[in-house]
Formats: structure tokens, sequence, C-alpha cells
């Protein structure tokens, strides 16, 4: 199955700012959920900003459906849905009213599905967006865009700071959009649990850069974490170290292959990991590169 | 179908489901030529990543227990006995393997691990 976004060697600067993104680069497989993981300020928005050309890129190359996206690429559009982390619609609007404005704006809206979200997610048709709270306005902003029957999702931190019931609504909505195996989605978060659930890739962008973008079942289930006292630590070969991590009493130690390296380096005690707890050692721990 | 994940244990949820799914055409509650739940539904249902009921898949299809057929869905393969056997013998042998190695990290004698598992095979009646 072909990759249904294709992000090359993207950068950009802000003016007055050391930030920048540099060389990203990724790819997410049509049918898959790809969670897009980084601390704040590590260049999540700014990347997919530049993936729907609301940032002007300073390089780089964003192709979406195999098309490259662009000022001009308005049939790209009409297949994408995207939701950002606050309530996009004016606060005097009702749901009904956004429906019948969206119906105008977008080739592809569907009314019956919308409505059919609205129960779902027992959202008052009649009521002011301005009323809603936090996880109402969310769900709105998923049932608008999924609304528009398109290819490609692409969340910008849109489960942070909701409960777990809502963000589970949310999820198992998200499951079943990509029953078709032509949907996609990107979602960008800092709440790592969701993703270990549902989420068929990781990528994890530091400082603006890329650190990884893997299968969450490599990430979760072949990296490993050694729990070292400091001797074990100093027999350990650099280069078996993705990251480490000294504290008072022991040292943790990254690895790529945590059943290779149990059987390299036994009787040193070794644990799965979780997805926060390789952005803590990619970003706390130190490297060596 | 039951399938249950827990968090409890050390395993993979792919291995998991596999092992259920397994134990389930052994004892015959599932059927061969059966149809197993497509991968999208059963990731959806059970609230994990499609990519995780893949990797299941692929591992029971690898070991000879389903086969897949693109736009059909994946079914339980023809059944056969030695292949059972081979199977249970290669859950035993896993188990084993670890005892030997919990023998040789601490200096268990092999003799005694042998006399153990002699004494739980011939059972104390």
């Amino acid at each position: 199955m072909g990759a249904i976004l294709e992000v090359q060697g993207l950068h950009k600067k802000y003016e007055n700012s050391a930030f920048g993104l540099r060389d990203v680069s990724f790819n997410l497989p049509a049918g898959a959920i790809m969670g897009f993981v980084g601390e704040n300020g590590a260049g999540k928005s700014t990347t997919i900003g530049c993936i729907l050309n609301t940032l002007v890129k300073d390089g780089g190359m964003v192709k979406i459906f195999g098309k490259e996206m662009g000022d001009g690429a308005t049939n790209i559009r009409d297949d994408l849905g995207v939701v950002y982390d606050s309530n996009a619609f004016p606060d005097h609007l009702t749901p009904d009213k956004i429906a019948s404005a969206m119906r105008h704006m977008y080739s592809k809206w569907d009314d019956t599905l919308f409505q059919n979200y609205l129960q779902k997610f027992k959202l008052p048709e009649k009521q002011k967006v301005k009323s809603f709270s936090r996880g109402m306005g969310m769900k709105l902003g998923v049932a608008a865009a999924l609304a528009r029957r398109p290819k490609l999702l692409i969340l910008d931190e849109a489960t942070s700071g909701l409960d777990p019931i809502v963000r589970d609504d949310i999820l198992d909505v998200f499951l079943d959009f990509v029953q078709d195996e032509n949907n996609s989605i990107l979602l960008s978060s800092h709440i790592t649990s969701d993703l270990e659930k549902v989420a068929d890739y990781i990528t994890f962008i530091h400082d603006g850069q890329i650190i990884f973008s893997e299968s969450k079942d490599v990430l979760i289930y072949k990296y490993g974490i050694m729990r070292c006292t400091a001797a074990q630590f100093a027999e350990i070969d650099k280069a078996d170290m993705l990251a480490y991590r000294k504290h008072d009493y022991q040292t943790d130690v990254l690895v790529i292959d945590r059943q290779a390296m149990e059987q390299k380096y036994r009787g040193i005690a070794t644990d799965n990991v979780t997805i926060e707890e390789i952005m803590l050692m990619m970003v706390r721990g130190r490297s060596n590169g | 179908m039951d399938i249950i994940i827990t968090s409890n244990t050390g395993k993979p949820i792919y291995e998991q489901i596999a092992s259920q799914i397994k134990a389930m055409i052994m004892s015959g509650q599932l059927e061969t030529g059966a149809p197993l739940p497509s991968m999208r539904a059963l990731a959806k249902s059970i609230h994990v990543s499609v990519i995780t009921v893949q990797t299941a898949y692929e591992n029971l299809q690898r070991d000879g227990f389903i086969e897949t057929t693109v736009g059909r869905g994946s079914f339980v393969s023809a059944r056969n006995k030695d292949f059972v056997q081979e199977e249970q013998q290669r859950q035993a042998e896993e188990y084993l393997q670890k005892a030997a190695e919990i023998g040789r990290t601490y200096h268990i004698a092999i003799d005694k691990l042998v006399e153990i598992l002699k004494l739980f095979y011939e059972g104390d009646d």
C-alpha cells in the first residue's frame, strides 16, 4: 500500500528565533494511524502547518495522495479533514447552522453522517457552540471533519486536555474511520497512552528534528530499557546504547533490540518500554552518537 | 469467541491474540475453514492498532494455523495431528528453556533440574 502522506526534507525557520524544522521526513501509509509525538515546542504544529500549507516552508516537499501540496492544490483539500486543539467555530453558531454552512463549502459533505456523529457524541443540535464544554467542542470538530468524508484526517493536539471517557469515544471513532483501508490519520499528541492503544506508527520529533518514525509494536516490544548498576553500565558497549540516563542508584539504558541485549548482557534487568519512557530517555538522557 | 487482552503478563498484545486463537484452533472451537474476524474489525473491537492484529495474523499464518487470501480474509487451515503435537512440544520447550536459563544463572545442577522435571512428570501418586 502506498503512502498517503509523504514529507521529505522539510525546513522551516522563524525570524528572530533559533527554533526551526531541520530535514523533517516521514511517510504515512494508507490505512494507518500515525501518532506524531514530541514535547511542547518540538515542532509538531509547525510540521502540520507546513503539511497543510498554512505555513510557508523554506524547503522540502509535501505530497498528499501522491500529489504535491501547494497553493493551487484544492482537490487535495477536498479529501482532508483537519481538527485543531481549540473550537474552530464561531460562538453564536449551533451545530445545525454549522451543517448548513458546511454543506455549501465542501463537495462531499454528508449531512446524515454529521447527524449520526452528533447523536453518537450526544451533542445538542440547537445549542450555541459558546455554551459547549471543551470536550463537546472537540467532538464537534471531529464530527465536522469526518462529515466531509476525508481520506486523511489530521489532528493537532485534538485529544489533549480531554477526559478519558471523551478520549475513548473519539478513539473509537478513529478506529471506525480506518475500517476503510484507504483512510489514514495523523494525530499529534503528547498523551502517549492513547497512541499506545491505537497508533500503528509513531513519529517522534525533538527540537525540530525527527528522532525516529517507527512501527509502534517495534518500539514497545523490541526496544527495551536495561536497569544497570554502575558496574554493569561500565560493561555495556557504547554502540549498543541508544541513550542512557544516570540516576542516583541506577542507570537506565535504552536499547533497540531487547532480546539480543538480554542474551549479550546476562543478569541485567530489562524492561519493556512505553512511548513516554522512550521520549524521556531521548530528550533527557544522553545519547551516544 | 473470546479474546482477553491483559497488561498483567509481560506478553506482547499480538502474542496474546495469536496464542488465544491458536488455543481455539487446537481445541476445535474454531474448525477448519472457519473465518476469522477481519484484522480491522478485530482491532476496533479490542481497541488495539491494526498493525498489532496484523502481526498476530502473520504469525498465525507463518505457523500454519490460518490462511489469508487478499480480499477474502483469513480462515483456519486444515488441521494436522503432528502439527498440533509439534506446537505443544514447542510450548514445553519454551518453559524448559526458561528453567535452564535460571539454572545456569544461579548454578543449579543439571541433574537436579532433570530430577525435578521427572518428579513433576510422573506425578506424586
